[in-house]
């Protein structure tokens, strides 16, 4: 079995049961251990509405902190805009996730594919160099160093490949897949499970503040 | 010696001019990446070479590579000097049978005792008993007609890596010869079949030099099999663009947009087809319309269907992910649930106590 067959096969196979299992199993973890009601009177008759409201508003730093996160906000946005765009637009991806789900849709050109892959990783690199550079800011732990690993991983190895830099294109793409195995196992047990967690925990603290009537 | 006449004056007699001769030499050296001054020294060295003698041992195949050889476009020069190898034994193209043409390949073994070449197509089965010639295995005669060779060819991909009977299930547990011929030099061109060129490329190149041509990881000579299909592909452009065939007669496919996404393999395969071509360079599978199936990779059969691309997994279907999820989520749920249970039980044990 060479690499390319192992990364297709049983390596991505048993990374997405584990990506499958871990999301299901995160999920119905903590949102069936729900809190108990609140017996108080909300303060703020719309206090629901507002706290659903809070997803959105916390897209973007509150007015005071805006000069401060500036880098950061600008940065990441740029980042997950483009890994996104990178994740659904190109070709190949669509055509795995079409073997996985039967759902396609028009694909980018690979040029632009390239340039935004290659925008997500060099944002990436720049919001690395701000952690490493502020450290009492970031306050990091080595698991949120992993996760930047897991992730620049996949990018780097799909643009060598795309552009036949390094191996064998065949070696470069099973490295791809491999990668991005390591990263759909990683996902659920890591702090990248904010893919999902960033609705609910916005939702639970607009809840809360609306109910006990802070300005939000 | 009059019995063993000379390459060139074979194909002298056969009509071919010095000129062509000359030509299919400089195509050749070329293709393999010889100096460029090789051309008349090897045109020379080929004129002037006698026949060496070939052994063709035919196992599990469809005879599909001989076919490939002799069919392709004729005639050929390439067909012409595989002609005038001494083939001293071929099931299909010898005119002895039985008993008389194990003879011809005995006396053929003694007079040409470590410098014969032994050509094999088709995988070798370990269960013995399913492909036997003259009441011996092709594993027997595949050792002992190897023992006394000089080198070893394996034409196309069920000699070279087992091919399409070592396919799952792979009923007769079949190898490649490399898997049971491990003291010889072995030298693979995979295809299903391979490119005529190839072949006669490094019985030219070993006629010539007397080595057997640069090989790469998979023993396949570099000359040929050291470029990526996708590469050379004449629509790589529309790959780069995005422009896709969807269907085999949408508008894609008649515009001749890129086949990627109907399961063309030529990102992971390595051949000279789309720059050597087929059929005296007329056209190769994909100029055809139809994807490479990357029939000179190792397993090529196994990798995913053949319209399947290559970005898809090759895993079957979806069911255990479907297990995975209800399994993960009732795993969740009953955590969460037992959770909330003791600390209701605690609570309740609180309110007792006061």
């Amino acid at each position: 079995m060479s690499l390319l067959e192992f990364a297709r096969g049983p390596a991505i196979h048993a990374a997405l049961i584990i990506m499958v299992a871990g999301f299901a199993l995160r999920l119905l973890g903590v949102l069936v251990l729900t809190r108990g009601a609140d017996m108080s009177r909300p303060r703020d008759a719309f206090g629901n509405f507002k706290g659903y409201r809070t997803v959105f508003s916390r897209a973007w730093p509150a007015g005071e902190f805006t000069t401060t996160t500036r880098y950061q906000t600008v940065v990441a946005y740029v980042f997950h805009i483009a890994l996104l765009l990178v994740i659904v637009g190109i070709v190949p991806h669509i055509e795995f996730i079409q073997s996985l789900t039967g759902l396609s849709w028009p694909a980018m050109p690979n040029f632009l594919g390239v340039a935004l892959g290659t925008i997500a990783l060099a944002s990436l690199f720049a919001l690395i160099f701000r952690r490493l550079a502020k450290p009492a800011i970031y306050n990091s732990t080595v698991g949120d160093y992993v996760a930047w690993v897991v992730v620049a991983l996949p990018l780097l190895t799909g643009l060598m490949a795309f552009a036949h830099v390094g191996l064998r294109y065949e070696t470069m793409l099973a490295l791809h897949i491999l990668s991005s195995a390591l990263l759909f196992a990683y996902m659920p047990f890591s702090k990248l499970m904010h893919a999902f967690w960033f609705i609910f925990s916005r939702a639970q603290s607009g809840l809360a503040y609306a109910h006990k009537g802070v300005r939000i | 010696m009059p019995s063993e006449p000379t390459l060139g004056g074979l194909l002298h007699s056969q009509g071919v001019s010095r000129r062509a001769f000359l030509k299919f030499c400089s195509t050749t050296a070329s293709l393999m990446a010889l100096p460029a001054g090789i051309a008349p020294a090897m045109a020379e060295a080929l004129a002037s070479a006698r026949r060496p003698s070939v052994i063709w041992l035919s196992f599990q195949e469809c005879t599909g590579c001989t076919e490939a050889l002799t069919r392709s476009h004729a005639p050929t020069i390439e067909n012409l000097l595989f002609n005038f190898v001494s083939l001293d034994y071929h099931h299909t193209l010898q005119a002895a049978a039985g008993d008389a043409a194990e003879r011809a390949l005995e006396e053929a073994m003694h007079a040409n005792k470590g410098k014969y070449l032994v050509l094999v197509d088709g995988s070798i089965p370990l269960m013995e008993y399913c492909s036997t010639v003259a009441g011996h295995s092709n594993k027997e005669s595949l050792e002992h007609v190897c023992a006394d060779a000089a080198a070893v060819i394996n034409i196309g991909t069920c000699s070279a890596y087992g091919g399409i009977p070592m396919a799952k299930p792979n009923p007769t547990n079949a190898v490649a010869t490399g898997d049971i011929i491990k003291d010889k030099p072995i030298v693979n061109v995979p295809g299903c079949p391979p490119m005529p060129l190839a072949i006669t490329g490094v019985i030219a190149q070993y006629l010539t030099m007397g080595k057997l041509p640069e090989l790469d990881h998979l023993g396949r000579p570099v000359a040929f099999f050291g470029e990526n299909i996708h590469d050379r592909c004449y629509r790589r452009p529309f790959y780069d663009r995005g422009e896709f065939a969807e269907t085999f007669d949408d508008e894609g496919a008649r515009k001749g947009w890129c086949l990627y996404k109907l399961g063309c393999k030529a990102p992971i395969a390595y051949n000279a087809c789309a720059h050597v071509k087929w059929n005296n360079g007329v056209s190769f599978p994909i100029q055809s319309g139809h994807g490479c199936i990357g029939c000179s990779e190792p397993r090529f059969w196994d990798m995913g269907g053949v319209y399947d691309s290559v970005a898809k997994g090759n895993f079957g279907d979806g069911a255990k992910l479907g297990a995975a999820a209800i399994a993960g989520a009732a795993a969740g749920a009953s955590a969460a649930y037992l959770a909330r249970r003791k600390k209701t039980e605690i609570a309740e044990g609180a309110h007792g106590d006061e």
